[in-house]
């Protein structure tokens, strides 16, 4: 259970306040108008934005002392997901071993990813000689490789098309539902949360809302959700 | 960690021996007349040379970024060569073209004109602009080149003239990157030594480091050259306050590595510029240097053994020099793209000068030791301050594009230490290290500086001999021995430049 116990993120005039749980294996739409603080929220939770004060906990352990790369969680940025000198291979390596040190059974982890993700043939590609959904679906097959319990998601997709974006989050979906991952996804589109996550954080004016089933969220939405979605 | 250290290697050589200079000066009252003078013609002449060689580096930068064409990567090598050739090499190849008895001056006479002088401000000035032309194209180039393919495919497709390209594109880049190139060649004009010790002199065409050596050799007036060095000191201290603001990063985000071939702008008139820019840089760069070679090439197994010794001396104490600058260049450069102290620190060594660095080491260390004696290490730890400053400019754009868009991911994966360093930061930095390394040995190569402060024959570097060698007017043997040195300096900086090209292919 992820826990934003009486949370404060503030950085110059911009401030946001949490106060919430959110359930293992939950996948969570974060939507709100744009400014509102939904990547810097996640920013926290993944260990690069400190918060002003409140505590982050995962089953009840404090995240502040642990660095970005040891929290039990990864992220998928808007961008820059993959280093473009090493080949996708390397770059999934990267989950298991950040010296890139493999044992046969790494191997035999990272085959199985490639796989999953429909990425057969492409393991000796650089990222820039891929497509976009290509991308993706590194940055997930290496995200499904590290097996942390929670998932934050900060746009990953927004450069997809309907279809793709659709394609990606059912993937997400699947993997996720398998090792009982929580999801927190960061989402501009209402159809996107309805299709992919059974609540949503609603983050507006300050604060950021307790989950709430999106349906119900997205069909009473209070005003400045209301005027964000432009009802 | 690492970084700290190496900023408080630098300030303790650099604040240490400029202290050994201001308590052996004691002030200016040692000073002369005549020295007022150097000082003035030190400031016209560094001023003229870098705004010329900044000036006419961004024509001949944009049609190498723009233009594919064969010899196009030997060029851009070649490039290299002249700001990294020794000095006084040069300087034979500039007097082969523009000398009294060159190709310039039989041209003119032939059309019946008057012939021109190489000697005094205007050699000087040509000498630099020679030297400083291709380093600014290079610096330019880079920066050309840390433009995404992405952006310029994008300006393609939005269907920007040369002229808005030029607005959104360029201009950023290169007010990000001018100043930076400008700063650089006129520091190094700040403190020429050697051109001005082969073209210059007199009363008109005399720079301080030229009289710090004068006063050091000839009258052996310890407090006057001390004086000498804080003139010079502050000179370049005010030349960096002025501009220190100038240079700051630039903002251009990553691009995905794609190797887009993107279509040169049409049009004949902006081919013909292109064209006479690349050619014109072409002949002023190759000729000089083919002279010297014609010359010296024949006569090179004819050397003799001290020649090679020297040569050999020389080379080891390029690579120990290489070496260091990389040691104290790179994690200098990581953490200055997120503390400026750290640039600052790495930047310190342009206060100083060779001249300066060698008479404030000799301050400290003739007490204990015989000069001659520890004129090599000294000569290494002097040229790898000096190439520091260099290394670093050269490093910092890409650290900073390094931190901005990787740092996030790195340490979301836990990639830390070795692993990071192997990993991510050098294969990201290849290029700008490969440069940095060539940059440095060739410089520490054809340095003629401290070396002659400490002179002694048995520990010649091969500059040095050279210098010997033209002294002692055995011309054949000096082209020689002028060939070989330009062979070393050359193929040090074509190999390093190569392992950073290919490190990451």
């Amino acid at each position: 259970m992820l826990t934003l116990e009486n949370l404060v993120l503030a950085q110059d005039d911009f401030r946001l306040t949490a106060n919430f749980a959110v359930p293992t294996g939950a996948r969570v739409a974060v939507i709100g108008p744009s400014g509102a603080g939904k990547s810097t929220l996640l920013a926290a939770i993944a260990g690069f934005f400190t918060p002003a004060s409140g505590r982050i906990l995962w089953n009840g352990q404090d995240l502040a002392p642990l660095a970005p790369g040891a929290r039990p969680l990864s992220i998928l940025f808007q961008d820059q997901n993959l280093f473009p000198h090493l080949t996708v291979g390397q770059n999934l390596g990267l989950g298991l071993n950040p010296s890139l040190r493999l044992s046969a059974a790494d191997r035999a982890a990272i085959a199985t990813a490639i796989a999953r993700t429909g990425l057969d043939g492409l393991a000796d590609r650089r990222p820039g000689q891929l497509s976009g959904g290509q991308h993706s679906r590194v940055a997930l097959a290496r995200a499904l490789l590290r097996a942390r319990p929670l998932l934050l998601l900060d746009e990953p997709f927004a450069a997809l098309g309907p279809a793709l974006k659709a394609e990606m989050l059912a993937l997400v979906a699947k993997i996720a539902a398998e090792a009982n991952t929580t999801v927190l996804m960061v989402s501009h589109d209402p159809a996107d949360a309805r299709a992919f996550a059974p609540l949503a954080i609603l983050v507006a004016e300050g604060q950021a809302l307790a989950p709430r089933p999106t349906a119900e969220l997205l069909d009473n939405p209070p005003p400045p959700l209301a005027r964000y979605l432009g009802h | 960690m690492a970084a700290r250290l190496a900023a408080l290697a630098v300030l303790a050589l650099v604040l240490g021996t400029l202290g050994a200079v201001a308590w052996r000066a004691g002030g200016l009252g040692a000073l002369q007349a005549a020295d007022i003078g150097a000082a003035r013609f030190t400031v016209v002449q560094a001023l003229v040379s870098a705004t010329l060689s900044a000036l006419l580096a961004v024509p001949v930068a944009r049609a190498l970024h723009r233009r594919r064409f064969p010899g196009r990567a030997a060029l851009i090598s070649l490039m290299g060569a002249p700001f990294i050739l020794p000095a006084v090499v040069a300087v034979m190849g500039l007097l082969a073209v523009f000398g009294r008895a060159g190709m310039l001056n039989d041209g003119l006479a032939i059309l019946g004109l008057p012939r021109v002088s190489i000697y005094g401000a205007q050699g000087v000035v040509l000498a630099h602009v020679f030297f400083n032309l291709p380093l600014a194209t290079r610096l330019l180039l880079q920066g050309w080149q840390a433009i995404p393919s992405e952006r310029f495919r994008l300006a393609a497709a939005l269907g920007f003239t040369p002229a808005a390209t030029l607005r959104h594109l360029e201009g950023p880049m290169l007010r990000a990157t001018l100043p930076g190139a400008w700063l650089a060649i006129f520091l190094v004009c700040l403190t020429s030594f050697a051109v001005a010790l082969t073209l210059g002199g007199g009363p008109a065409a005399t720079t301080i480091e030229l009289a710090i050596y004068q006063a050091f050799r000839f009258d052996f007036d310890l407090a006057r050259a001390a004086s000498l060095g804080l003139l010079q000191v502050a000179l370049c201290v005010a030349a960096l306050a002025a501009t220190a603001r100038i240079a700051l990063p630039q903002g251009f985000g990553a691009g995905l590595d794609r190797r887009t071939v993107l279509a040169p702008p049409v049009g004949r008139a902006l081919r013909a510029q292109d064209a006479a820019a690349i050619a014109a840089a072409a002949v002023f760069l190759i000729v000089p240097m083919a002279a010297v070679l014609a010359r010296g090439l024949p006569a090179l197994a004819g050397l003799p053994g001290p020649v090679w010794l020297a040569a050999g001396r020389s080379l080891a104490v390029a690579l120990a020099a290489t070496a260091l600058t990389l040691a104290l260049a790179l994690p200098l450069a990581l953490a200055a793209a997120r503390q400026r102290r750290f640039e600052w620190a790495g930047t310190l060594p342009l206060v100083a000068s060779p001249l300066v660095l060698g008479t404030g080491l000799f301050l400290l260390l003739y007490p204990f030791a015989a000069p001659a004696t520890l004129a090599l290490p000294v000569t290494v730890a002097v040229n790898a301050a000096l190439a520091l400053p260099f290394a670093l400019r050269t490093l910092l754009p890409a650290t900073r594009r390094l931190d901005a868009d990787y740092s996030r991911l790195a340490a979301s994966l836990g990639l830390f230490g070795f692993a990071r360093l192997r990993l991510l930061t050098l294969p990201r930095l290849a290029r700008p290290l490969g440069f940095a390394a060539g940059l440095s040995a060739a410089l520490s190569m054809g340095d003629l500086g401290v070396i002659a402060l400490f002179a002694d024959p048995a520990q010649a570097t091969l500059p040095l001999q050279l210098y010997a060698l033209m002294g002692a007017y055995r011309m054949a043997d000096a082209a020689a021995a002028a060939s070989l040195l330009m062979a070393l300096s050359f193929g040090l900086f074509w190999l390093f430049d190569r392992i950073g090209n290919h490190a990451n292919a």
